[in-house]
């Protein structure tokens, strides 16, 4: 089943508010082998930890038509507004942003807002899924 | 932050992924796709065996994106195309993922560097830039 294109402009989240923790940051950054130490900036890409809970929201709406065996992680990007740190809460929020329909796949880009306990905004996580609707 | 100027090429950043590295990822990250752990399943969706989670790789680019900044905190974005899958063999050995970077421009304190992602000389990142504050 194709995505349906009214799903442009619609909203998942906020995801629970994450407990960025230096245990889970050590974790992230070993996994990664990203050089870390207690109080320092998160690694770049660590916020796709809460950014994937929204699009995680997304692809498990019963309302949308994406099986979720079917979905491959097509693009990231981060931009920083300022650098993330254990310690902080932070919540993500995702809009989708266009829709397209390629050779029997849904393109579907989408920018989740990672924000502080406070609501400010710390990064922009933007994602492109690939949902090939036509393989099972 | 160094004196990069429109055209310098930056050292080479080379990295080992194994098995165990994507098993420590899927726990720290939550992506479990088995894909990433059990070699049949990646066979039978057509892969020719175990890969990296994409977010693995993007993570390595954004070392080589930290070292050239010349420390933690200063990538003010990142970001490419997931285009080619990097298969992780099972063994202590792994597979090497190579980064290199070309700086595309220096403007108001930021530079903006194009990277080269590559795993057996083939791209596996599209379009990946970084820009370094």
């Amino acid at each position: 089943m194709p995505v349906d294109p009214a799903l442009v402009g619609r909203s998942f989240g906020p995801t629970a508010l994450f407990e960025v923790t230096e245990d889970r940051v050590a974790a992230f950054a070993a996994a990664t082998g990203t050089p870390y130490l207690a109080g320092e900036a998160a690694p770049v890409t660590f916020p796709i930890v809460v950014a994937f809970e929204a699009m995680t929201a997304l692809m498990t709406d019963g309302t949308v038509g994406i099986e979720l065996h079917n979905v491959i992680h097509g693009e990231q990007r981060f931009t920083y507004e300022r650098p993330l740190y254990a310690g902080a809460q932070v919540a993500a929020t995702l809009v989708v942003d266009s829709v397209r329909s390629i050779a029997g796949a849904d393109i579907i880009a989408t920018t989740s807002a990672v924000t502080d306990a406070t609501g400010t905004l710390v990064c922009t996580a933007k994602a492109t899924l690939v949902h090939r609707g036509d393989q099972s | 932050m160094n004196a990069w100027v429109e055209g310098s090429v930056l050292p080479v950043q080379s990295y080992r992924i194994t098995r165990a590295d994507l098993v420590a990822y899927a726990a720290a990250s939550g992506d479990h796709n088995p894909i990433h752990s059990d070699d049949e399943i990646a066979r039978a969706v057509g892969l020719p065996g175990v890969i990296a989670h994409g977010m693995y790789t993007l993570a390595l680019a954004a070392r080589a994106a930290d070292a050239w900044a010349g420390g933690p905190g200063r990538v003010r974005s990142l970001g490419a195309k997931f285009t080619r899958p990097v298969v992780v063999p099972a063994g202590d050995d792994g597979v090497e993922v190579v980064v290199a970077g070309l700086v595309r421009s220096v403007a108001d304190g930021l530079t903006t560097v194009a990277l080269e992602v590559t795993c057996a000389g083939e791209k596996v990142l599209g379009g990946a830039t970084a820009v370094l504050a």
